[in-house]
């Protein structure tokens, strides 16, 4: 769809880049060391690092992803809710306190802590970087779909400008900026996103389908030509001539009568009149023919409890297919084993003073990110009803809903998700400068700096990972931004959870194993998703039939295969000296 | 793959950077029986999605699911066992 641009959009978005640009150089006035660059001295305030890591974790994927999957295809949205919340328990349980304890600036430290050992920071470097990439790229295509609507501009330019702020925060004042920036991000989601959901239950459910005819319910086709042009229903796309927006109310429950609206709702209300009533989805179908590609959209009528039950996007929980229900499987596990995994989170724990304040950020993190993901079943389901969707963007279902409220509300919205990216993409771009200025040339190549010359290190690495965050942002730009977020959770879980827990829990485990399960792990998880059926589809354009694994999601195997790489070559190699 | 250069405390001791606040690098039995809880509470929506998905279909609880329930439940669970589980710790 063409979206129009709107100035007070304009206005708040730029607001929010330079507020937040404007923080990032007075922090960076302030006098710097490696510590303060990479681990903002230890010093943050358990309350800010726990909304801090709301603020990091609570991605594009989180916020655009979810409510837009939410959005198209029900329930099976706020799975990822659950899931993604539930790794935080691993998180506070499992990890927080050990990984404070064992830990300086990175995590490759805290897995070479009992050792000192070149191959495992060169192991976790890589697998830092990798899990850091694949997670930047979600959130570099996230950005690119919000600058279309927002500022009128390419998806291409959303993701430079992304690239080039975040580059900039973390370059002026690394870690520090990086914390208060997602402290503010973090602070405005959750707030916000409470605003939107309020206005949804007041508004209620209402029927904005036509009643009689079917003309808004007909089916629409998008072609775009060889040549680039776009048609819509066989004609040039224009303003005049556009694909019609979706996401409408047919029905509504027989107890509200002839009524067409509902009237504001509760929380539990709105649930439930939901699940009696009738809605339009919309289902896409794809051809390509010598006149272009060509993707058919038709209306569904759905019932809501259909619609509010598991199923709707992992069709193996309805069909019972095992490979799909394997499939599934395989993605709770990582989600529930990814977070306290992804580096960029577990570096967070390095900002803090000691074990308990570990504890208590963590704790606060939990409270913020569990709202959040409560809200994002309401944001989706407003947006599934509020006849505002873009059916061929499912990222811009959480802005557009709020458009339905005002263009101010709008222009806010999208200002915050664009804050969302940066929040998360310094927070990855500071975990992965660590990686390689820390771990790869400091410690691996053995190259001796000064304390200001780590801070210069970081800081180019970290405008190199800009660079490829932008490149690979712009080539992977028509995924869902959830699902691509899943292969990053497998990645991390993969190589990197296996090491971490048998560190902890089996002092059997020596410095092979722990460089063995992380190149294994990781190796294994990435070679899965390169010769799985979703990437023949989505990245190759090749049949799903040519794929040569089972289903798609690797963390099934590949994180059991993590653990049996570390039992294996631990008991093949000498055990570590008792520590004194 | 090279050999270690050092081992265990004394290759800590050589760091520098921010004050290490030291404590103990176990997970404590505490949050280990609070994970514990937590991963039957996960294990049975699991096993409810794979197995019985008609269950979640029901609605006992104010017209509205149990798939949103017992989300929204996990959601809610986590939240309460870290407040436990801080609250416990704080007060040892």
């Amino acid at each position: 769809m063409l979206h129009q641009t709107s100035l007070v959009a304009v206005a708040i978005f730029a607001t929010f880049v330079l507020g937040v640009l404007g923080l990032s150089f007075f922090l960076g006035r302030k006098g710097q060391s490696a510590a303060g660059y990479y681990a903002a001295h230890g010093q943050i305030h358990w309350f800010v690092n726990g909304i801090a890591f709301a603020g990091d974790y609570l991605s594009a994927a989180s916020f655009l992803g979810i409510c837009g999957m939410i959005a198209f295809s029900g329930y099976d949205g706020f799975l990822y809710s659950i899931g993604f919340l539930a790794g935080w328990v691993v998180a506070l349980f499992v990890i927080a306190e050990p990984i404070k304890a064992l830990g300086k600036f990175t995590f490759a430290d805290a897995l070479d802590s009992r050792f000192n050992s070149r191959g495992i920071k060169l192991a976790v470097a890589i697998s830092t970087l990798v899990v850091s990439i694949f997670y930047l790229i979600p959130q570099m295509v996230g950005a690119g779909s919000l600058i279309k609507p927002l500022l009128g501009l390419p998806h291409e330019a959303g993701v430079i400008l992304v690239g080039v702020t975040v580059t900039l925060i973390v370059v002026t004042a690394g870690m520090v900026s990086t914390t208060w920036v997602q402290f503010i991000k973090g602070s405005l989601l959750v707030f916000f996103c409470g605003v939107l959901t309020v206005l949804i239950l007041g508004r209620g459910l209402a029927v904005n389908a036509s009643r009689s005819g079917t003309e808004n319910l007909a089916p629409q086709v998008r072609t775009v030509r060889p040549d680039g042009t776009v048609l819509v229903d066989g004609v040039t796309q224009s303003r005049e001539h556009d694909l019609r927006p979706v996401g409408t109310i047919l029905r509504l429950p027989e107890r509200f009568g002839d009524a067409r609206s509902t009237g504001p709702l509760g929380p539990l209300e709105y649930l439930s009149a939901l699940e009696d009533s009738t809605i339009v989805t919309w289902a896409a179908k794809k051809h390509v023919d010598a006149d272009g590609a060509h993707t058919t959209f038709t209306p569904v009528e759905r019932r809501g409890t259909d619609l509010l039950k598991p199923g709707g996007f992992f069709k193996g929980l309805t069909t019972g297919k095992l490979a799909d229900r394997l499939d599934f499987v395989s993605l709770m596990l990582a989600l529930f084993c990814g977070t306290a995994s992804l580096p960029h989170i577990l570096i967070r724990y390095y900002t803090v003073k000691d074990a308990a304040a570990a504890r208590k950020s963590t704790v606060v993190g939990i409270a913020a990110i569990g709202v959040f993901y409560v809200l994002t079943l309401y944001l989706g389901l407003g947006a599934m009803t509020s006849g505002a969707l873009d059916p061929t963007d499912t990222n811009m279902a959480a802005p557009l809903l709020a458009k339905t409220f005002s263009n101010t509300l709008f222009a806010i919205i999208s200002a915050i998700a664009f804050t969302t990216v940066l929040g998360t993409v310094s927070g990855l771009i500071m975990a992965g400068s660590g990686a390689v200025a820390h771990d790869l040339v400091e410690n691996v190549c053995g190259v001796q700096m000064t304390d200001h010359e780590k801070i210069r290190c970081g800081k180019l690495a970290a405008v190199g990972l800009g660079i490829v965050a932008m490149a690979l942002g712009i080539l992977f730009r028509n995924f869902n931004v959830s699902f691509l977020v899943g292969w990053a959770f497998n990645i991390a879980a993969s190589a990197n959870l296996p090491s971490l827990v048998m560190l902890l829990f089996w002092p059997r485990t020596t410095w092979q194993g722990i460089v063995a399960a992380v190149s294994a792990g990781m190796l294994s998880s990435l070679a899965w998703i390169l010769l799985s059926a979703d990437t023949f589809e989505k990245v190759y354009g090749l049949p799903r039939e040519m794929a040569l694994t089972p289903f798609s999601q690797p963390g099934l195997v590949t994180i059991p295969f993590g653990f049996l790489v570390l039992v294996v070559a631990s008991l093949l190699t000498p055990a570590p000296s008792p520590r004194r | 793959m090279s050999e270690p250069v050092g081992t265990g405390m004394a290759a800590a001791g050589k760091r520098d950077g921010p004050p290490q606040a030291g404590g103990d690098a176990a997970a404590s039995p505490l949050g280990l029986c609070l994970f514990g809880v937590y991963v039957l509470l996960y294990g049975g929506f699991m096993a409810l999605v794979l197995v019985r998905p008609d269950l979640l279909a029901l609605r006992p609880f104010g017209g509205v699911n149990l798939a949103i329930v017992y989300g929204m439940g996990l959601i809610a669970s986590a939240f309460v066992l870290a407040v436990t589980y801080m609250l416990l710790r704080s007060g040892r």
